[in-house]
């Protein structure tokens, strides 16, 4: 008998305890610092992401009782402290994002529990792998239908269905990372091993190269007609990380690199869009209010926004978050800053970065290909989203549009999130159960079984 | 499949790292640069929306902060505003003027010495509130000058200061015309830019403090220095010492009217006369000879002992340096040693120079702040600071004696106090524009011996009156002494 993982599931309630602590004891400081009171309502709120919580950690418990302990707790404290920050930029701005908010959260966690119930294994959804992939292309494309698509800040990645309004790259997200995984697990051999090496380095073939070129088109597809710069980078970086941990091979990371420079720059050539974006990033205060126009106005009032709060922040209420627009959403991080300073900033990305670093475990002690990869390419999801979107909001990339995961306004990634979390909680289950025993086998009688004689009569 | 996912995790974690990193320096590196942009609007409406500590005079708030129901929470409200308007200057949403501006950060809580009470109001979770300032200004001697200067006329240009000798507390600082800070703090902003645009056009410079911020020639004030620079030049060493005198001198390299120092009528006899005797006629023809004696460099250090081209007020923004040019000619010299040619100073000056003898020939830096107070906690006072030694106990004393015979028998004599001994100097500068009238000065100190107050009247202008250093500015300086010392 080898070594056994301990379930630890004591550990998740105990951290997930904490967690709530930091959703409840957020919102109830919201209330202090904004309206000098606790809300009236502090019973029920608490109450009722208790109960959403519990419920997870039961289920948990229940069904994947080897799952990695600390993911469950991380993401509720993300979830929980987005929550409260968006309830104070609604008391400021007399918004209902919050109720909404957590009407899809409620809906996330049912979605999460539901994943878990239903999908005892994760290596079924490897006979799924071009469906998944069919479908994501569909979803991904359906923005573009006319009468569907609904083009919301210039870029055209909503649907409206009814009254809701939708973002289907969330789902295909989770959808593609499926495909990828599958479709990786299948050809990693051919991938790696064919090829010739040019200076230290092992190039692939030129006929190997039609995935990776056609997940280019596809990223730059979304780039030019749906105008969605984020996307566009996160689905060709998270292809490329996935091929390069199916082959082990640099080449690809080499090869996928170029074609992003190429096609980065064709884009900063061709589109007037992917220009104003660099150039605000490279001169921002030029853009702010001058006579070079306002392009710049939302990241230089966020950069003025961490500003503000330095080192440990103006506290709730006592900020002024909403002069950024969309503070609720892609710039829930200046928010955050403002108001909580680059303490709670640092603090947020340390629980991102364990959110990561406990999925890549996952990756690493995974048993099989196929969850080893689906694995990297969930961590890299919210890896590649944080990197984009908060290096954006604090000016170390170019700004490009992507929900922060769990913490900004916006159902469609918090769903896809909650589910994200499920599958790894699954695979995780699977990597850390104790090998099933095998039957002790009698050798006398399987020898003796195999060895019977038998007469024959004359 | 490992080693490239544990490549990834390192490239993952340098990408937080960078984040990390970046968000440092948004947060903390850059913090302070961003938030005092010009275009940082976030700030200034925060400091604009916050409530500010008050200026005191005494136990009275003259600006404080009121609680109004708009959208910038609190209203900057000025009690006496014209008397107070050149020292507070005003609070306005992006610029501030006068104690408003350099006792900003106390006033708005930001500066560190309220660090402690900051705190409390932090663990308290009361909104966190600005510092007072307390000012070292006299209510008494600040109306008495204010009425004094304002009673020459409607349209008077003027100034008064009185200092403290011994300390350098600023006792009253009066500037004319004035303006009404309570239009510039308004929340009506149009209102405001109409009131700024035609207070900054009015030729009568009203945003002006002309105690501090205004130069002119100090005509026979500045006799005081010439005659402090010839006694330390060690050729006189009493007020009975006889001195040159003459009813006309002409300046040397020069022929005719132009180069000629006249009395305006006063008696300096030819064969000479005393120090005291030439400072109570304010003999032009002595002092410019003195000059002359003493010479360019040595008039140049005596100037600078007392403060001329420096800057020494530091409570308070936006002083001017007053002027004693160096390397002069012998004709510039004599002109400069009555206080003509390009000698200027302001008003805080020459009562830092009458300070000085009052205080046996040490000047005291000026200053206006006397304490910065928050709450409950306790005040930190201004320590006093010593500037530098003008001249010696000696040079001093007989000064001071001097001045007083001025006062008592010269041309100070509207100045002379009932049962006080008062030191004084006229002064009527000519502006150097033929048909211009000119400047009158006047500068005193009380009690001669011992002094508690020292002023300096400076009169620009006052439409309808004829200027002459004694008649006007003389009782205004009584007042303000006769204030202080009741």
């Amino acid at each position: 008998m080898g070594f056994v993982h301990r379930r630890r599931r004591g550990a998740e309630l105990f951290l997930l305890v904490l967690a709530l602590a930091v959703g409840v004891g957020g919102y109830a400081a919201v209330g202090l610092g904004v309206e000098g009171e606790v809300p009236p309502d502090i019973i029920g709120y608490g109450g009722w992401l208790a109960a959403l919580m519990v419920g997870a950690h039961v289920v948990v418990r229940l069904v994947a009782p080897y799952a990695d302990p600390v993911l469950l707790p991380v993401v509720a404290a993300l979830n929980g402290l987005g929550l409260a920050v968006i309830h104070r930029l609604d008391l400021a701005d007399g918004a209902s994002f919050a109720r909404q908010q957590l009407t899809w959260m409620t809906v996330g966690v049912i979605l999460f529990v539901g994943t878990l119930l239903i999908l005892r294994d994760h290596r079924i959804l490897a006979r799924f792998t071009y469906t998944a992939g069919l479908l994501a292309i569909v979803l991904l494309l359906l923005p573009l239908v006319p009468g569907l698509g609904l083009i919301i800040n210039g870029a055209r990645i909503w649907i409206s269905v009814g009254p809701f309004s939708f973002q289907p790259g969330e789902v295909a997200k989770v959808l593609l990372v499926i495909a990828f995984a599958g479709y990786l697990v299948q050809h990693r051999d051919a991938l790696a091993l064919a090829g010739r090496r040019v200076l230290f380095v092992d190039l692939p073939r030129g006929r190997d190269l039609g995935p990776i070129v056609a997940m280019w088109l596809i990223s730059l597809g979304i780039l030019v007609f749906q105008k969605d710069l984020g996307s566009s980078l996160l689905f060709f970086g998270l292809f490329l990380l996935m091929l390069y941990v199916a082959t082990e091979r640099p080449g690809w990371i080499i090869v996928g690199a170029l074609m992003f420079l190429g096609g980065a720059t064709m884009a900063y050539r061709l589109f007037g869009h992917v220009r104003v974006r660099v150039d605000t990033w490279l001169h921002p205060f030029e853009y702010y209010n001058g006579p070079a126009g306002e392009n710049s106005y939302q990241l230089v009032e966020g950069l003025f926004g961490f500003a503000y709060g330095g080192l440990i922040g103006r506290g709730f209420g006592d900020g002024d978050p909403t002069r950024v627009p969309y503070a609720e959403s892609d710039f829930i991080m200046a928010a955050i800053g403002e108001e909580l300073g680059l303490t709670g900033v640092i603090a947020v990305l340390l629980l991102y970065g364990v959110l990561v670093e406990r999925a890549l475990r996952t990756a690493l002690i995974s048993r099989d290909g196929f969850g080893k990869l689906m694995a990297t390419g969930l961590a890299a999801i919210f890896a590649l989203q944080i990197f984009v979107v908060v290096g954006g909001v604090t000016r170390l990339i170019p700004l490009t549009g992507l929900t922060t995961s769990f913490l900004s306004y916006g159902g469609s990634s918090l769903v896809a999130s909650w589910v994200i979390v499920a599958l790894l909680l699954r695979i995780s289950d699977q990597a850390r159960r104790p090998v099933p025993e095998l039957e002790p086998v009698d050798e006398d009688a399987a020898a003796a079984e195999s060895t019977q004689v038998i007469k024959v009569a004359r | 499949m490992n080693k490239p996912i544990r490549t990834v995790s390192i490239f993952f974690l340098l990408l937080f790292l960078a984040l990390m990193a970046t968000a440092t320096n948004n947060g903390f590196v850059q913090s302070s640069s961003r938030n005092d942009r010009p275009e940082n609007r976030r700030v200034k409406e925060a400091a604009y929306s916050s409530q500010r500590g008050a200026i005191l005079v005494g136990r009275t708030p003259i600006a404080e902060s009121d609680k109004v129901d708009d959208e910038y929470k609190y209203l900057r409200s000025y009690t006496s505003p014209f008397l107070y308007a050149p020292v507070t200057g005003y609070f306005s949403f992006g610029s501030s003027t006068g104690i408003e501006s350099s006792q900003n950060q106390v006033l708005s809580g930001d500066d560190p010495r309220l660090f402690i009470g900051s705190l409390i109001d932090l663990l308290g979770n009361k909104p966190p509130s600005g510092g007072s300032v307390q000012l070292t200004l006299d209510p008494d001697a600040q109306r008495a000058a204010f009425d004094g200067l304002a009673a020459l006329g409607d349209d008077v240009e003027g100034s008064v200061v009185a200092i403290e000798p011994s300390t350098g507390k600023i006792l009253a600082m009066v500037s004319l015309p004035t303006f009404d800070p309570n239009n510039l703090a308004t929340h009506d902003f149009g209102a405001r830019d109409e009131t700024y645009q035609r207070l900054l056009q009015d030729d009568s410079e009203p945003l002006v403090n002309r105690a501090i911020q205004k130069r002119l020639f100090p005509g026979s004030t500045f006799k005081i220095v010439t005659a402090a620079a010839a006694l330390e030049s060690g050729q006189y060493d009493g007020p009975d010492d006889i001195v040159p005198g003459g009813p006309t001198f002409q300046l040397p390299q020069t022929t005719g009217d132009s180069g000629l120092v006249d009395n305006e009528g006063r008696d300096c006899p030819t064969d000479g006369l005393t120090l005291r005797k030439a400072m109570e006629q304010s003999c032009n023809t002595t002092f410019a000879q003195l000059a002359i004696d003493v010479g360019s460099e040595e008039m140049l250090r005596q100037a600078e002992k007392f403060g001329f081209n420096s800057d020494y007020l530091e409570d308070l923004d936006g002083q001017v340096r007053s002027a004693f040019p160096a390397e002069l000619t012998p004709p510039e010299v004599g002109q400069a040693g009555f206080g003509q040619f390009e000698v200027q100073a302001t008003p805080l000056q020459m009562a830092m120079v009458a300070g000085a003898i009052a205080n046996d020939g040490v000047v005291m830096r000026p200053y206006i702040v006397d304490e910065v107070q928050q709450a409950d906690f306790d005040a930190q006072q201004t320590e006093p600071e010593e500037l530098s030694r003008a001249i010696s106990e000696d040079t001093a004393r007989t000064l001071t004696e001097v001045l007083v015979s001025t006062v008592d028998e010269g041309t100070a004599e509207p100045a002379q106090i009932d049962g006080v001994e008062v030191a004084g100097k006229t002064g009527t500068a000519q502006r150097g524009v033929a048909g211009a009238a000119p400047y009158g000065w006047f500068v005193s100190f009380a009690p001669a011996g011992d002094a508690d107050v020292a002023v300096a009247v400076m009169i620009e202008d006052a439409p309808g009156q004829e200027i002459a250093g004694g008649r006007l500015g003389g009782p205004i300086a009584k007042a303000v002494m006769e204030a202080i010392l009741q």
